[in-house]
């Protein structure tokens, strides 16, 4: 009963800190500074003490997963019957007891609703829950009396819930809910300081390679719905404990499905040849930054990879896949990182240099040091890009004191590489390898053009059609005067 | 015999608002007639309301009005309601009350209370009725305010009366063929053809679709939404080509409403003008809806069906917010930044939750609904799931690039007050919890969808089951004496398998 109820608080937590926030957004009940950080506190250490109560339960008691069932959120199964008002069954069941809930042979469908506390979910939920707890407590100062102040816990709310869902989910379709929550709090607090164009340009960028990722994460979600019969993680990757499990799909089936994981990740966690948002999420607060970019909503790409590690496992093609995208994203990232001229881009392609060598490991069949590399890494920058505008006045007070520019004795690379070649590389670098230029000229310009132009020809044939050119000019002037 | 309901609740909520234009038209000012306009269409809404809760406790296919009014005068039932039309009638009304609330005093003398009223009673008329002469009677008629108004404005009426008259014409020239042949089960080329296009052209399929952005553009933006937003187009399709048109017929439908889907939605991220970029959003969801509804597969109806009601009102809050804040800054360019949160975040917070409902974000009403929409359309054709999410992808982008338009981008400076009235944060309340509320518990929505789709296939299937155009009358529908037929339906995991009773 009182895990039961402590699973529940993991989940309610961050939802009930959503629904606090939101009706008084939506109700306009003006809440002061103050109360917004505690309830934002309150719902952390709430989540927080609830899920270390259930990992002490697991290491107590020894037992590897917990799931937390409740129930079909929509069943279409014999609808007539069972009447579609019956309340949703919550259950936390012991290990081996949970049935199946395949239906491949029904023909119904089932959104299943469902969490799971293992190895992989528990680690990353109170990872989750310490440090948006700690960014809640550091925001609560470092953004006091700014305009936006309500607005950035209400997608700090978004953020939190998004994360504990997408941690904790049983289901492929649960981690979806979760992953698109996260997506939109992402591409929201970018675009924060709203009142310029800049940060909103980059936060639509944010969004738009966010909703071409998912919609690759949908599709494989879905392809698995079909080949397993269920959406279900226990289902889709074996009866075993993560990370023992085995899917039981075909080799094939697995490069299909797990290629489309990927592609979703990449755009995730800012992999080759989607790592140019990453810098421009940076125009967000501090804060943001450094809780989703550096350490949470960046690793989200790996935690997908690890999940349906036993999907990769079917497949070596697949898992060769993983580690060049891993390797590739390091080398680009390391060459970006050391040419950004301000610490928070610079932290951000730091980031992605772990990030990727995570993706690596993961593809070189790990998985617990990529999860403890997660842990690790989300810790460190969360507390350097929280460090980041204090330490920029550090360096500046240094500098100051040695009346010059702190010494760069150069690495050996620009010792024995040829100007030319530097110059290169440097430009190359610059120019963050021409990623978002490429994407640009080949994919979103003549996306563009051509609907622009398709625009063009029905303006004219309607207005050929209309047969009045000059009260269509005369309309639009006075619609324009009003 | 067809159960009775236990009000003559579909007869009282036609006749309701045509008694209240007839009122609004001797009113002396508008401020009065949008009082007068507000009741009637509350009342409406209660009666559809009550329409549907009283169908939803009957367990049945199909219903009609208790002590039947019109049969007694005219001989012939003429409204009966199933299970597909049941919800769309509050949904339907709930848009003109909305609409009728969000009016804001600067356009009460651009908009005609009396003419929205009247076009409420033929909308819902024609959503009660399953007589085809009777639809397309209504559909013609509810072409008659917009183009009165089109008229009034000075803008040219040629596309608009070009595309209708036409869609009129071919209706009535195909379904004249139909009668004078074979019936309805087995219809001929020429007469499928002749109904295919007139739908296509209702529904505003590419290329057919340049009335409705003319309509946008030159005529209210409270008319044009109130014309479009109930799908009559995608009903008559439901009545006048599924039942009983040839599978080139609905193939066709399919191919080109989901080509105008993702068309649509391309040309949505690329506009200039807001009301425009309204249109072809709305545009490319109604085309996902209609292409949802040849899936042959009850997961894939039921999700089409799903979304007709979710685009429904996620569009229709969506249409009245971009509605309300030109009422405040004239028409909206989105070549440029307004800046307008710091006035009005009410409205840009609806304008966001209305359009992520929309695109099927979770926790939102579309969501399930898009769900099954891709899942039925993966497990039929994989190149259609592939279609409707891409349309997805280019709408939310599309819906994210408006947003940040319309209220980020600058500070916009004005010392007038644009904060939201108590009538528009109604509505933004009333929408709001549909949204959310449908969102976070799907299941009574979701199931009743089900029902309806499942009923739907067994109807396409068993055409013995389908009205006779000129048996109208319920006593000539005996569903009893026809055999429950189970249809066949491909199951997620790709084998073919019976769907459960219903």
């Amino acid at each position: 009963m009182l895990l039961l109820f402590a699973g529940i608080m993991v989940v309610v937590s961050p939802a009930a800190l959503l629904a606090v926030l939101g009706l008084a957004t939506l109700s306009r009940t003006p809440l002061s500074e103050r109360s917004v950080s505690r309830y934002a506190q309150a719902s952390s250490i709430s989540g927080l003490i609830a899920a270390l109560c259930i990992l002490t339960y697991m290491l107590t008691m020894d037992i590897r997963n917990v799931p937390l069932d409740f129930g079909d959120w929509v069943s279409l199964n014999n609808v007539a019957a069972e009447s579609a008002h019956a309340p949703p069954h919550v259950e936390m069941q012991p290990p081996g007891a949970l049935e199946s809930t395949d239906d491949a042979h029904t023909g119904q469908f089932h959104f299943l609703l469902k969490f799971v506390f293992d190895r992989l979910s528990i680690p990353f939920a109170i990872m989750s829950f310490v440090l948006c707890g700690v960014i809640g407590a550091f925001a609560f100062r470092y953004l006091h009396l700014e305009e936006g102040y309500h607005r950035f816990f209400l997608y700090y709310a978004i953020f939190q819930l998004g994360m504990i869902i997408s941690s904790l989910a049983g289901s492929i379709e649960t981690l979806f809910m979760g992953w698109e929550l996260v997506g939109l709090s992402s591409a929201l607090l970018v675009a924060f300081f709203h009142d310029r164009p800049a940060p909103v340009q980059n936060g639509l960028r944010v969004w738009s390679v966010y909703r071409v990722a998912d919609a690759a994460f949908l599709i494989a979600a879905l392809t698995l719905h079909h080949l397993s019969g269920s959406g279900d993680f226990e289902t889709l990757m074996g009866k075993g404990d993560w990370p023992a499990g085995h899917a039981t799909i075909t080799e094939n089936q697995a490069l299909l499905v797990g290629s489309l994981l990927l592609f979703a990740a990449a755009g995730k966690s800012a992999l080759v040849p989607f790592s140019g948002w990453l810098p421009r999420a940076m125009e967000g607060p501090t804060p943001s930054s450094a809780v989703f970019y550096g350490a949470l909503s960046v690793h989200l790409g790996a935690f997908l990879l690890l999940r349906v590690s036993p999907v990769l496992e079917l497949s070596p093609l697949l898992c060769g896949m993983v580690v060049a995208l891993g390797l590739i994203t390091m080398v680009f990232a390391a060459m970006a990182a050391r040419v950004q001229a301000d610490v928070k881009s610079a932290l951000s392609y730091a980031s992605l240099i772990q990030v990727s060598i995570i993706v690596v490991e993961i593809g070189l069949g790990l998985r617990y040091i990529p999860l403890i590399h997660i842990i690790g890494h989300a810790c460190l920058r969360t507390l350097q890009l929280v460090r980041a505008p204090s330490l920029l006045k550090d360096y500046s007070n240094l500098e100051n004191a040695l009346g010059d520019h702190l010494p760069d004795s150069g690495s050996v690379w620009d010792r024995r590489m040829s100007p030319s070649m530097r110059a290169r590389l440097y430009r190359f670098a610059w120019e963050r390898g021409y990623l978002d230029s490429m994407l640009d000229d080949f994919i979103v310009r003549p996306f563009i053009n051509f609907f622009k132009w398709s625009d063009r020809m029905e303006q004219r044939w309607t207005m050929f059609l209309a047969g009045t050119k000059g009260a269509d000019v005369k309309l639009k002037k006075e619609n324009e005067e009003a | 015999m067809i159960p009775e309901l236990h009000f003559p609740w579909l007869e009282f909520s036609i006749l309701l608002p045509v008694i209240g234009a007839m009122a609004c038209a001797i009113l002396p000012s508008q401020q009065a007639a949008q009082r007068v306009a507000i009741v009637v269409s509350s009342l409406t809404l209660l009666f559809t309301g009550g329409e549907w809760y009283d169908f939803t406790g009957m367990d049945t296919w199909q219903a009609h009005d208790h002590w039947d009014i019109i049969q007694r005068i005219l001989g012939h039932d003429y409204f009966v309601i199933d299970r597909l039309s049941a919800p769309l009638l509050p949904l339907s009304a709930l848009l003109y009350l909305m609409t009728i609330v969000s009016t804001l005093r600067t356009k009460l003398g651009r908009f005609s209370f009396g003419m929205t009223l009247i076009s409420e009673a033929i909308v819902l008329a024609t959503l009660s009725c399953h007589s085809p002469w009777m639809i397309i009677t209504l559909l013609s008629l509810a072409c008659v305010p917009p183009w009165f108004e089109l008229r009034r404005r000075g803008a040219s009426t040629r596309i608009f009366t070009l595309h209708m008259g036409l869609s009129i014409a071919l209706l009535v020239l195909g379904w004249s063929l139909i009668d004078d042949t074979a019936g309805p089960q087995s219809a001929e080329l020429l007469p499928a053809a002749l109904l295919t296009v007139a739908v296509l052209l209702r529904a505003g399929v590419v290329p057919v679709h340049c009335w409705m952005t003319d309509l946008f553009e030159h005529a209210s933006f409270g008319t044009a939404l109130l014309f479009v937003a109930p799908m009559t187009g995608a009903y008559a399709v439901m009545h006048l080509v599924l039942p009983f048109g040839p599978e080139w017929a609905m193939r066709s439908i399919a191919v080109l409403s989901l080509t105008t889907a993702v068309y649509a939605a391309g040309m949505a991220t690329v506009q200039k003008d807001a009301r425009r970029f309204f249109c072809y959003l709305f545009l490319s969801h109604a085309s996902l809806v209609l292409s949802g509804l040849e899936i042959v597969d009850t997961i894939g109806l039921t999700g089409a069906l799903c979304v007709w009601i979710s685009v429904g009102i996620s569009l229709g809050g969506f249409g009245l917010t971009l509605r309300s804040v030109e009422a405040r800054v004239g028409r909206l360019s989105l070549d440029r930044y307004h800046g307008l949160y710091e006035h009005t975040p009410t409205l840009a917070g609806l304008f966001l939750l209305t359009g992520l409902a929309s695109i099927g974000f979770p926790g939102t009403l579309g969501f399930v609904g898009m769900e099954l929409l891709i899942e039925g359309a993966v497990g039929v054709f994989p190149f259609v799931g592939l279609a409707v999410l891409l349309a997805a992808t280019l709408n939310g982008i599309a819906i994210m690039r408006a947003y940040f338009r319309i209220f980020t981008g600058r500070r916009f400076q004005t010392t007038a007050i644009l904060r939201s009235r108590p009538s528009e944060r109604f509505a933004v309340l009333v929408l709001t919890f549909l949204v959310l509320g449908g969102g976070l518990w799907p299941q009574p929505g979701v199931a009743s969808r089900h029902h309806a789709a499942q009923e739907l296939l067994d109807r396409r299937m068993n055409p013995q089951l389908v009205i006779e155009p000129d048996d109208t009358s319920p006593e000539m529908i005996n569903e009893e004496a026809a055999p429950k037929a189970v249809p066949e339906r491909k199951s997620k995991s790709g084998n073919d398998s019976a769907a459960p009773p219903d």
